[in-house]
């Protein structure tokens, strides 16, 4: 086996082939046509199409449900009473620790609505229209109780209560504390305090809703579910025990998928319930959430504040580290959640080399929408925080906010760096990032136009993340030391075919991240054939894909761990033609080179197997082989695992994620003084995401992670009134950019490759948020270019609360404290 | 009193193809093009007529067809996203720039982007970036932030696709 091992590391190099060219995409031949086939397509002969009653109040008791008039209506199948659910099910699991794990939450509301919103009821109907008439006929009898909406409140005594198992509205509290914070605040030259800053509740809201079409088979119990779900493994970990049924009765199968952003992680509730209708009913069920209900009852991204921040700093703009009381808002129910109680740590102390830290982490139920991982998931948060650090310290001691960040910024030649929490910075060079960042947008020409006295102000900011990528499953472990979480898992498939057809099959659930293209790519490198060779199943089947624990797409991990799996697998399939090529021509397998679907003789190429006669050889013909062969199946299955180690609970210490992908954005903005409208004249956006496979699609991705940090920034907020109604539930309140709102965007890139892949790749997509920080950064600058002593302290800014800023800039700066020690 | 007529038959040419059904009154366009004719290229992606995702062209102008009424395309030819391709398959220059612009990831808005742009090109045939970005302002993509949906769009007028 020794022959064997070598030959697999004398493979394991990619041929200089296809990685790195943006060839055509696979998935769009038939995007471009209408060729998909996304959730909402799927027809199934009889079905039903669902509508739920949803909660007028955000909190109230529910008194009495009758069904009975909407169930007397001709073409009605039926419904689903909160009553039957808490019947025929159990609430889904919680990840918290005591008392938070308390919490019950059924797909339907049970005794109590918690949010504007929430599911109370399901009707079943013929059609669409006719289940939404019905659903007006179903009679709720509700008594309002008492609401909060604003997280701050949550905790107070005279608070409402959401939850009573529990008992109380923290859903999660817990303390992190790295280095010594109190020895460095005392050691400062200076201390800055800030005493409070709100990170707002906004959504990727992909434009496809959620939906699924729901079949139950009577005989073998089993339940097809064809969905947008982004990450069915989870999914089925929930539905399974609710249901009372095993996980292998529930069929996840998803093709196309019109945006996730981590928004369809959450949709198992509305899931459980099609699943009951299907079996009560006997009839497929159909379900589609009309925008309205998305933006009202499925996905936010979580709201964060943090409070009595206090930084450590030298007079030289040197900083020691900071600490922060955070109180993260989940909304109505946990769910995905308090996951995003330690997420944040994969990027503790952002891009800087800050040792010391201590983090006060609380999470609060409130009555607004749950939350669902949302692109840049809670890391987003915490690098917002940093960034807004380095900005105002660096704006209240007169410093460059430029020369600060480069005198903090781990440098490119501390890699790989370990953070004060374990974290390791796998590669990077940010000071190289924001250089070009700043060339984009000539810094050194725009610098002069900040201050000017015609009406604008003019103000340049740098947004600085990183995209932590490949979880360590492990770090739930350090939010609840009972969770049996770690690690992180991929598998790919692929076979020759008896026609020397190559076919892949992937565990991943992609939405529009390419997958089938840059999975071929990897394929195509190491077997010496074309991408268009090698056919890649289309979307995700969990009975026909193989697939694992934490299987899915999300988390900035494809070209990680999607790619390593594929890599892996080819390998296996490469070695295994080489040999059966070495048989056939009476060679060793290093004497075999794979080139043009073909296994030759190094020596002799002439001597040749097409990858067609080892299809038909061992699928066909297999007894032709010699003994020592017939184990060859062309047939391989990879799991990736990354090499990831358990945590240390107790000090909360160890290393997250596995690779970390860097984003430098540097935006110019002009206000307009008089209405504190922001025009965002010049931006560019710097990518470190090591080896890039398809440039293209890297180049794609962050185009859309830029567009929906800037409308987060400017544009889009899920604002609540204090009854708790949702003021932004629909596309006309809650406005993302169009192309109109879109400036031009200028992109740079320099590729760090990874020491910890294989491929050298990094995981990105997400984003970490970098447009949001550099809009605010430049906001702030150009109001203190003016002399305008403003502190921006929220990451949604729109017109008014600019003006604010402008006209009233006492408010803001009354947040921040310069103590000289 | 006559009862309310709450169906009625529609005659619609879709994609060349001729179409004579009995609908509800109420039954919005895109339902009809996607439930009852089953072409589910046409998206939904709202319900305020903001995203344009269900953008078709009607009589040779883009509408979108969550904001009308089945009956009230009675009589009329429409082209959907299925419709864009020549009968032998080939692509035409705005779906070809899409792919090789990389103007399209999830795909969920590209039909109706294809269509607003396709309009786009046949009224201005040289269109500036300014024109570009207004002539699809009624589409929403949460994918691209526009940047290589507008270079597409640039290219195809170009006659580089």
């Amino acid at each position: 086996m020794s022959d064997t091992q070598t030959v697999t590391e004398q493979q394991a190099e990619l041929q200089i082939g296809y990685a790195g060219t943006s060839i055509p995409r696979k998935e769009d031949k038939r995007l471009v046509q209408g060729e998909g086939v996304f959730a909402d397509d799927a027809k199934a002969h009889g079905m039903g199409y669902v509508h739920f009653v949803r909660s007028p109040y955000a909190h109230a008791r529910i008194v009495s449900v009758d069904v009975s008039q909407a169930e007397a209506l001709e073409g009605v199948y039926g419904t689903l009473t909160p009553d039957e659910v808490a019947q025929l099910t159990d609430p889904f699991f919680e990840l918290s620790t005591p008392p938070g794990n308390a919490i019950e939450d059924y797909c339907l509301a049970v005794g109590k609505v918690r949010h504007v919103g929430e599911p109370v009821v399901a009707v079943v109907a013929r059609t669409r229209d006719l289940a939404r008439d019905a659903a007006d006929l179903v009679e709720v009898e509700y008594e309002p109780l008492p609401v909060v909406v604003d997280a701050r409140k949550a905790q107070d005594e005279d608070a409402p209560v959401i939850h009573e198992a529990p008992g109380t509205n923290v859903v999660w509290s817990g303390t992190f504390d790295w280095g010594d914070i109190d020895g460095a605040l005392s050691a400062a030259d200076r201390v800055i305090r800030i005493k409070e800053l709100h990170f707002d509740r906004f959504s990727s809201t992909p434009l496809e809703c959620s939906a699924s079409l729901v079949e139950y088979d009577r005989g073998t119990e089993q339940f097809t579910i064809r969905s947008n779900h982004q990450m069915p493994g989870v999914a089925a970990i929930w539905m399974g025990p609710a249901l009372r049924v095993p996980l292998d009765r529930l069929r996840f199968i998803s093709q196309d998928i019109g945006g996730g952003f981590g928004n369809k992680i959450t949709t198992h509730t509305y899931l459980t319930c099609c699943c009951l209708l299907a079996r009560k009913l006997r009839r497929p069920i159909q379900w589609t959430e009309w925008r309205t209900d998305q933006h009202s009852a499925n996905a936010h991204g979580n709201e964060r504040w943090f409070h009595d921040i206090e930084v450590a700093v030298q007079s030289d703009g040197t900083m020691l580290g900071f600490k922060v009381k955070a109180l993260d808002d989940c909304g109505a129910f946990p769910r995905y959640e308090p996951l995003g109680c330690i997420i944040w740590a994969q990027v503790t102390p952002g891009l800087y080399r800050w040792r010391n830290i201590r983090v006060d982490f609380t999470q609060v139920c409130t009555n607004k929408s749950p939350v669902a991982p949302n692109r840049g998931y809670s890391r987003m948060q915490q690098l917002w925080l940093t960034e807004r650090i380095v900005d105002i310290v660096a704006h209240e001691l007169g410093l460059d906010p430029v020369e600060v960040r480069k005198k903090n910024y781990v440098r490119a030649d501390e890699m790989p760096y370990t953070t004060p929490n374990g974290c390791v910075y796998d590669s990077g060079d940010y000071a190289r990032c924001l250089d070009i960042a700043l060339e984009l947008v000539d810094y050194e020409s725009r610098k002069s136009s900040r201050g000017r006295s015609d009406g604008k102000l003019v103000g340049i900011g740098i947004g600085s993340t990183l995209d932590s990528g490949t979880n360590n499953f492990g770090q739930s472990t350090l939010m609840n030391p009972e969770l049996q979480f770690s690690g992180n898992n991929e598998v790919a498939t692929i076979r020759l075919d008896i026609f020397g057809e190559i076919v892949v099959t992937l565990g991943t659930v992609p939405q529009g991240q390419g997958h089938e293209t840059t999975a071929s790519i990897v394929v195509a490198d190491i077997l010496g054939c074309s991408p268009d060779d090698v056919y890649v199943r289309a979307g995700h089947d969990s009975y026909w894909n193989s697939h694992a624990g934490f299987s899915g797409t999300y988390a900035s991990q494809f070209a990680v761990t999607g790619l390593e799996a594929v890599k892996g697998a080819t390998e296996k399939l490469a070695l295994e033609i080489r040999r059966l090529a070495a048989a056939v021509l009476g060679a060793t397998p290093d004497d075999i080179v794979l080139k043009d679907k073909m296994a030759a003789l190094k020596a002799n190429p002439e001597a040749a197997l097409p990858f067609m006669a080892c299809g038909a050889i061992v699928n066909a013909n297999n007894a032709v082989l010699p003994p020592d062969a017939r184990d060859i199946t062309l047939n391989c299955r990879h799991v990736y695992v990354p090499p990831f180690e358990l945590p240390d609970k107790e000090k909360k210490y160890g290393n997250l994620t596995l690779t970390y992908a860097t984003q430098v954005h540097a935006c110019v903005v002009e206000i307009d003084r008089d209405t504190g409208v922001v025009e965002i004249v010049d931006y560019a956006a710097v990518d470190d995401c090591g080896v890039r496979i398809h440039p293209q699609i890297v180049e794609g991705q962050v185009h859309g992670a830029t567009a929906h940090g800037l409308g987060a920034a400017l544009h889009e907020t899920f604002a609540y009134d204090e009854d708790g109604n949702l003021l932004t539930a629909n596309f006309y309140e809650y406005h993302v950019p169009h192309a109109l709102d879109m400036p031009p965007l200028k992109t740079g890139y320099i590729e760090s490759p990874s020491p910890f892949s294989s491929l050298g790749t990094k995981g990105m997509g997400e984003g970490g948020g970098a447009a949001i920080h550099a809009v605010c950064a430049a906001i702030q600058d150009a109001l203190r270019s003016a002399g305008i002593p403003g502190v921006v302290s929220d990451s949604h800014n729109p017109a008014e609360r600019v003006w604010r800023l402008i006209t009233n800039p006492e408010e803001s700066s009354a947040l921040v404290e310069v103590v000289s020690t | 009193m006559p009862e309310p007529v709450t169906e009625q038959t529609i005659s619609v040419e879709i994609n060349g193809e001729a179409y004579e059904q009995e609908v509800e009154a109420r039954k919005l366009l895109v339902h009809f093009i996607r439930d009852v004719v089953d072409l589910t290229g046409t998206h939904v992606g709202c319900d305020t007529g903001n995203c344009g995702a269900c953008t078709v062209l009607m009589d040779g102008k883009t509408v979108k067809s969550c904001m009308l009424l089945a009956i009230q395309a009675d009589g009329s030819k429409i082209t959907t996203v299925e419709g864009l391709a020549g009968a032998d398959g080939e692509l035409t220059p705005l779906q070809r720039a899409f792919s090789a612009s990389h103007a399209l990831q999830c795909g969920y808005c590209t039909p109706g982007m294809l269509l607003s742009a396709t309009y786009l090109l046949e009224q201005n045939p040289h269109p500036s970036e300014e024109e570009i970005r207004r002539g699809i302002q009624g589409n929403i993509c949460r994918c691209t932030g526009y940047v290589n949906i507008v270079e597409a769009i640039r290219s195809a007028a170009e006659g580089n696709a």
